[in-house]
């Protein structure tokens, strides 16, 4: 029983570091929205609700939103997919596993500032390997079309290894005579991989999903080195629209409105999953 | 003939995950005159005044320390702080304890822009603007659901015969903490400290919102806003890229095996 008093202060420490730094940032923030606050002069007054009813009259809110909206599914779904056929292709037995698995984490480790400069180069018009590579002359981040989808592939070269990681993890927890099982009753490998692998693999494709979802519909560090939201926002993202009403306009109000608003449609999202996740774990 | 084309793929693999990094090495290596030039792919001459360049008359070093300090100071921190906690959600009878580590996965699921406006005006509000200690007191706290999650995990899997048996023998809680549960969970506390490690030394966000000179600026915000008085100095980048991407890439390289223990113990095991 006296351990039960003792457990506290091995708790405590960590939950009121997290309470300060977190929860209460999250009231304030929460309090901010609800002010019309100008840095630079010092500003501050109450003006209720009248920050979120800009929000619904502002073009370059939707359009920030359509962007995060399309680079989430866009890069989410490919990752998912090249990581699937990764994980399935380096979860044999092969001479130097250890050292193509070392290989397949380096995207992973590099700070994401450092890939989106590697990438604004290869990107580069004139000197860029990519165009000299494919024998063309495209402006990638400078033509709306091409910029956001830029960003899309840079982000899934950067966070596929995360992917292969977990997938890995999750087919090396599959039984091996499952498979033989399988085969021995005559199935295919399409049949094995739909029938056995996938419903197996369920619940570490939802936490891949849960986590990268959260990390693509937050995104800031790739695409402001990558682009700053340019060309004409085409690649402007929540986050990046926030920051910069923030810290370039230091409207801090209205910003933190917009912040709250990528609170609560990552909040949203965390719910659905675990909600996803939860079902999935019972069946 | 299938073998054959597994090894194509694997090859193929490495080139697409390595590529871009050789890439960023070798137009670090090229003189200013063949950045402006391709072919050829590689440099015809090879020099090093770029990485010469970068740590001259550059500030680039006081920026590598100031990540080192943080990163290192905030490894230090958070598994402290984590160790402790996890130890006593894993072993320690607590109320509430699924509440709690519900609280600890929620705060890893916030975004860092919804905290950013309050944090500066507190951490201005405080005079912190510009030190490294703001920087490593934000980044403590959001390593901390991973530390906390990592090592619950590690510590559960330590039987509970060998807690209570310590008890038995006369040890505080604290003290079976740190003689017995720490030595048995190293590998999850080096998974862990590789893992925030990392993190820390790539976070950039805070680091740009919170720092405004080089004295406390670190490497991702240094490498962000490099200067250039008429052009991108590519050269200059490159070779900074490379020499802030070697000490991660030998630490994947060394602990491959303990990076992805860390990452599925954090996210799976859960």
């Amino acid at each position: 029983m006296r351990d039960e008093e003792r457990g506290r202060w091995f708790v405590m420490p960590s939950l009121v570091l997290l309470s300060i730094v977190t929860i209460y940032p999250l009231i304030y923030v929460l309090y901010l929205s609800l002010q019309r606050r100008l840095l630079i002069f010092d500003v501050s007054r109450f003006i209720g609700i009248d920050n979120y009813l800009f929000l619904l009259k502002d073009d370059r809110f939707f359009n920030a939103f359509k962007n995060t909206l399309y680079f989430t599914i866009m890069s989410v779904t490919l990752e998912l997919l090249l990581g699937l056929a990764i994980a399935l292709l380096i979860n044999r037995s092969f001479r130097m596993k250890g050292l193509i698995r070392a290989i397949v984490l380096i995207p992973w480790a590099i700070p994401t500032v450092v890939s989106a400069k590697m990438w604004e180069w290869i990107y580069n018009t004139d000197f860029g390997i990519l165009n000299y590579l494919l024998g063309v002359k495209i402006n990638w981040l400078g033509s709306p079309f091409w910029a956001i989808n830029a960003a899309v592939f840079m982000d899934v070269w950067k966070t596929t290894p995360f992917v292969v990681i977990l997938l890995t993890a999750g087919l090396q927890v599959i039984p091996k005579d499952l498979y033989q099982a399988a085969r021995v009753d005559g199935a295919g490998r399409w049949d094995i991989f739909t029938r056995i692998v996938l419903p197996l693999l369920k619940p570490v494709i939802l936490v891949v999903l849960i986590f990268r979802t959260l990390d693509a519909f937050r995104v800031f560090d790739a695409i402001y080195v990558l682009t700053g939201g340019g060309p004409a926002n085409t690649t402007e993202t929540l986050s990046i629209y926030a920051y910069k009403v923030l810290f370039q306009t230091l409207q801090f109000g209205y910003g933190s409105t917009l912040a709250v608003v990528v609170f609560l449609c990552t909040g949203g999202i965390s719910i659905f999953y675990i909600r996803l996740l939860s079902r999935g774990v019972k069946l | 003939m299938r073998r054959a084309l597994f090894y194509l793929l694997i090859i193929l693999l490495a080139l697409y995950c390595a590529g871009p990094l050789l890439w960023q090495f070798i137009t670090s290596l090229k003189p200013d005159t063949e950045l402006t030039k391709l072919p050829p792919i590689l440099p015809t001459s090879s020099t090093m005044d770029n990485y010469i360049s970068i740590f001259k008359g550059n500030p680039f070093l006081r920026i590598i320390l100031n990540s080192a300090i943080v990163a290192a100071s905030t490894t230090t921190l958070s598994l402290i702080l984590g160790s402790l906690c996890a130890f006593g959600l894993a072993k320690l009878r607590i109320g509430y304890k699924g509440l709690i580590l519900g609280f600890v996965l929620s705060v890893s699921m916030f975004p860092p822009i919804a905290t950013v406006s309050p944090l500066y005006l507190i951490i201005r509000a405080l005079g912190l603007r510009d030190t490294l200690f703001a920087l490593i007191i934000t980044y403590t706290t959001f390593s901390l659901p991973l530390a906390i999650w990592v090592l619950t995990n590690f510590f559960r899997e330590i039987p509970d015969e060998i807690y209570l048996a310590a008890r038995v023998d006369g040890c505080t809680p604290f003290q079976v903490f740190y003689k017995i549960m720490l030595p048995l969970a190293a590998p999850g506390i080096f998974a862990t400290a590789i893992l925030v490690f990392i993190f820390s030394w790539n976070e950039f966000l805070f680091a740009l919102t919170f720092t405004s000179t080089v004295a406390s600026r670190t490497i991702p915000v240094g490498i962000a806003l490099f200067p250039g008085l008429h052009e991108v100095p590519w050269g200059d980048i490159a070779a900074a890229s490379v020499v802030v991407t070697i000490p991660l890439i030998i630490l994947v390289f060394a602990f491959q095996k303990r990076i992805i223990e860390g990452l599925t113990a954090g996210s799976i095991r859960g």
